[in-house]
């Protein structure tokens, strides 16, 4: 089962749960996962069969270039952070 | 344990030695040519009128008397270009919303600074363009304009865009684009845990990138449907689609040819002119070519934000911190997209702290869009936080970078965004700080003071493609979609030269265009050598696997059986049976033909940089005037491909940090007007201001790259701020906290602290 870390502005739609243990291969399963368990919180990371613009995805300390279809281990660490550039 | 070092090539023949630049010929006899320096025959040329109010509703524009000038073109308006949709969209590292990238171009209902862009004119000549914006009539309804993130984040503030809403405040209009918060552990018990608490409040002003060269585009549009953009860029692929996006027509039909560049340092990730240029290009079917003045590239084009930041921290008494607060709000500009996400992620991220939260606001302001500057965001964070932490030191009774060591974050510290660290180096930097001789060095004299403070930056990955062709003469050349802007060229070069064993010399490298090499992000968050680097190192490693085959039908054997070391191939089973690349080469042609190596990366394994930086200052108590006295920064670069080049990123970044810290700022008058939109009043260091600064270059390779490559282009522009206004603080006994620390505003912080002296006993008995 794989972590997630659910961001700061999200912990209100989940109970003020901060971690969530979840089944999934992908990290859009394991949004699907998180979204049925806490309604409304994956509208908030996906947009358009995506994650939104504003947000890079982090799979086991290393930022996910593949999006939604990002493998995740068993025992992989999920953590949703805002996109930035740099200059 | 991490080298400290100022670098050696180690087991490598080519990474890590000092060659000529390749481009460096180019440059020292004008050969090079920049975006401005393109003309093509027919051509026209485009001026831009700019409105003189920074938050006025257009009620008309009439362009009739200035069309009917002889020599004018065409005359275009906000009404030429698509509404674009107002949502963001990803392109490349950034994402961007079309329809406030669109009126940033130009202007539609309302002009949200001045120089906001309003009308463009395609002239046969220069001077009858500006004659015709002379001609056009635009009528404003003035609207007050919004300065600053505190009276633009207040209740009854004036709203910049009618339709901007955020997700915590629902359907009310407001100027906050968007609040991100980060928070770990429990916040109110780290603070109940602590012996010591300091709370500040920091504000900095808004600074331009200082890029040379102004922004410039030449473009052509066919009768076949397809533009080309000729221009000074980081990003041609997203000038591409940024200018695509804003005319509503199909990246494919454009193709971007990235000229030389004078300079950018975030500032040219964006577009202003591009699309301007192809719009008028479009409507004369001429090409049109168009420069910006200096004032308009200060008034107009992307500086960064100004900020107004609180940070509390505590910490035990022997220097353990236990909680920090961090609230920030950075000017965004006209439209949203400050760097305060990025802020908000670099503000705490040298420090293994774990309670925290972080609030960060993104205000818009009657001021240009922001673009990015070099460690976007981090600079005005790491003022804040490094003088609290200076604060927090001194109190403990600690050296200020025994003080960070002990906080310090490490491999498997997690980042205050959550992930845990990787293999990263920034104990070794103050490390490198602490041995250096200027640390150890006295600092004698009147008004003379030390100051420390570190800075972090995340670096960035994302895609590249390179390609390494072999010439028959055993040259190689290595193409990539990078505009060069630190001397990636170089290390392009030198990494392909290591792979293939061969003198860097006789490696070419170049960048190209956008039709010629595949999608390649923006040259920026210091990603070029690491992630181009890492396409080219495959490229190469593609050629040597291609070479092994063509060796092995001369050795009649299989290509397994081959063994590559040092440019030459041999067979295994008998070494004496050996080639060189240089004799292989010429026998491509009757071995299989042309050999060109590729690789494409979605670049993974990014490190993350650290610096720090020491600085010594001399304050005249008279004037308010701070000298440089002695700099020294250090940096991790995991790896320095080319170490003259990574030396000097770090002190072009302690440079701007300089300035950023002493003198740079936009000033404007209470209609929202820039007083200063020229080089001698927007007062950039110049070579009498800045002593030699000494770069340390601290190696602690990063695991993720063949070679060890961390970015190197954007940290040290970090610390400086703070290490200066600790070295005040040591000088004269003042905190300054606010940017610049200008000699007026020195000044009168030294004469409020004398007339203080005069009037409180305590103070006099301090004194």
């Amino acid at each position: 089962m794989a972590k997630v870390f659910i961001p700061a502005q999200m912990r209100k739609l989940c109970g003020g749960q901060d971690v969530a243990v979840l089944d999934g291969t992908t990290v859009g399963e394991l949004i699907e996962g998180l979204g049925r368990r806490f309604p409304g919180v994956s509208a908030l990371l996906v947009e358009a069969g995506d994650l939104r613009p504003s947000i890079a995805v982090s799979v086991d300390g290393e930022i996910a270039t593949g999006g939604l279809l990002e493998r995740v281990g068993p025992n992989s660490e999920v953590h949703f952070i805002p996109a930035i550039g740099g200059g | 344990m991490a080298t400290v070092t100022n670098t050696s090539n180690g087991t490598y023949k080519v990474v890590g030695t000092r060659p000529l630049r390749p481009d460096g010929v180019d440059k020292v006899t004008g050969r090079a040519k920049y975006g401005a320096d393109y003309s093509l025959p027919g051509m026209l040329h485009g001026k831009v009128l700019r409105s003189p109010h920074a938050h006025a509703r257009i009620k008309a524009i009439n362009v009739e008397k200035a069309l009917k000038l002889a020599g004018v073109k065409a005359i275009v308006t906000g009404r030429d270009l698509p509404e674009g949709e107002n949502k963001s969209v990803p392109l490349g590292e950034m994402s961007v919303n079309p329809r406030h990238l669109g009126h940033n171009i130009l202007a539609r209902d309302k002009v949200l600074y001045q120089g906001h862009a309003v009308a463009a004119v395609a002239a046969v000549t220069p001077y009858i363009a500006e004659q015709a914006l002379e001609l056009i009539e635009v009528e404003y309804e003035v609207l007050p304009p919004v300065m600053t993130v505190d009276e633009a984040m207040a209740s009854t503030a004036p709203i910049l865009d009618p339709e901007l809403r955020n997700e915590e405040l629902g359907d009310q209009p407001t100027n906050i684009a968007k609040h991100t918060q980060l928070k770990r552990g429990d916040i109110e018990a780290g603070f109940k845990s602590a012996e010591i608490v300091i709370e500040r409040e920091f504000r900095t002003a808004m600074v331009h990138q200082g890029y040379i060269e102004p922004h410039n585009a030449l473009a052509t549009y066919g009768s076949d449907g397809r533009g080309t953009i000729y221009c000074s860029t980081q990003g041609p692929f997203e000038v591409r689609g940024m200018s695509a996006a804003v005319l509503g027509i199909s990246p494919g039909s454009i193709k971007v040819v990235p000229a030389e560049i004078g300079g950018g340092f975030g500032g040219k990730t964006t577009v202003y002119l591009e699309p301007l240029a192809l719009l008028l290009a479009m409507k004369t079917g001429r090409p049109v070519k168009m420069v910006m003045t200096r004032a308009e590239v200060l008034r107009a084009s992307g500086p960064t934000s100004g900020s107004h930041i609180k940070v509390k921290m505590g910490c035990t008494r022997q220097g353990t911190i236990t909680a920090a607060h961090v609230w920030l709000a950075y000017e965004a500009g006209a439209f949203p997209g400050s760097p305060v996400a990025a802020a908000a992620m670099t503000v705490l991220a040298p420090y293994a702290i774990p309670n925290v939260l972080i609030d960060a606001y993104d205000v818009l302001v009657n001021r240009p869009k922001t673009a990015a500057y070099r460690a976007p965001g981090a600079t005005n964070a790491a003022f804040a936080a490094e003088s609290v932490v200076d604060e927090l030191a001194e109190r403990c009774g600690l050296d200020p970078l025994d003080f960070r060591i002990l906080n310090g974050s490490h491999e498997g510290t997690p980042h205050p965004a959550g992930p845990p660290y990787k293999r990263i180096g920034f104990i070794e930097t103050c490390e490198a700080i602490k041995n250096s001789a200027h640390y150890k060095s006295p600092l004698k004299g009147a008004n003379r003071g030390r100051g420390v403070a570190s800075g972090f930056w995340f670096n960035a990955g994302m895609q590249s493609v390179a390609m390494v062709h072999v010439h028959a003469d055993g040259t190689a050349s290595v193409v990539t979609g990078s505009p060069d802007i630190g001397g990636s060229r170089a290390s392009c070069a030198m990494i392909a030269a290591e792979v293939l064993g061969v003198d860097v010399d006789q490696v070419r490298p170049m960048v190209t265009d956008t039709d010629a090499i595949g999608h390649t992000d923006v040259t920026g968050g210091s990603r070029v050598t690491f992630a181009t680097g890492m396409a080219v190192f495959q490229a190469a490693e593609d050629v040597v696997r291609q070479l092994k085959e063509r060796a092995a039908k001369l050795f009649e054997c299989k290509p397994d059986e081959v063994e590559f070391r040092a440019g030459t191939f041999a067979a295994k089973s008998n070494p004496s049976t050996s080639i060189t690349i240089k004799d292989l080469a010429k026998r491509l042609p009757r071995t299989g033909g042309p050999v060109t190596g590729r690789a494409a990366v979605n670049a993974r394994g990014v490190g993350p940089a650290f610096a720090t930086a020491c600085i010594d200052v001399e304050v005249d108590p008279e004037t308010g005037k701070v000298e440089i006295l002695r700099c020294t920064i250090a940096q991790d670069a995991g790896k320095a491909i080319h170490p003259s080049y990574v030396e000097g990123q770090m002190q072009g970044g302690t440079a701007q940090g300089v300035g950023w810290a002493l003198n740079e700022e936009y000033v404007y008058d209470s209609q929202g007007r820039l007083l200063n939109s020229g080089l001698l009043d927007y007062r950039m260091p110049t070579c009498p201001d800045l002593p030699m600064m000494e770069p340390i270059i601290v190696e602690v390779p990063n695991p993720g790259h063949p070679l060890g490559v961390r970015g190197v282009g954007e940290v040290s522009i970090v610390p400086p701020p703070a290490a200066i206004a600790n070295a005040i603080y040591r000088a004269v006994g003042i905190r300054m906290t606010e940017l610049p620390m200008s000699p007026p505003r020195l000044l009168k912080a030294i004469l409020a602290r004398r007339a203080e002296d005069r009037t409180s006993p305590a103070a006099a008995a301090r004194a």
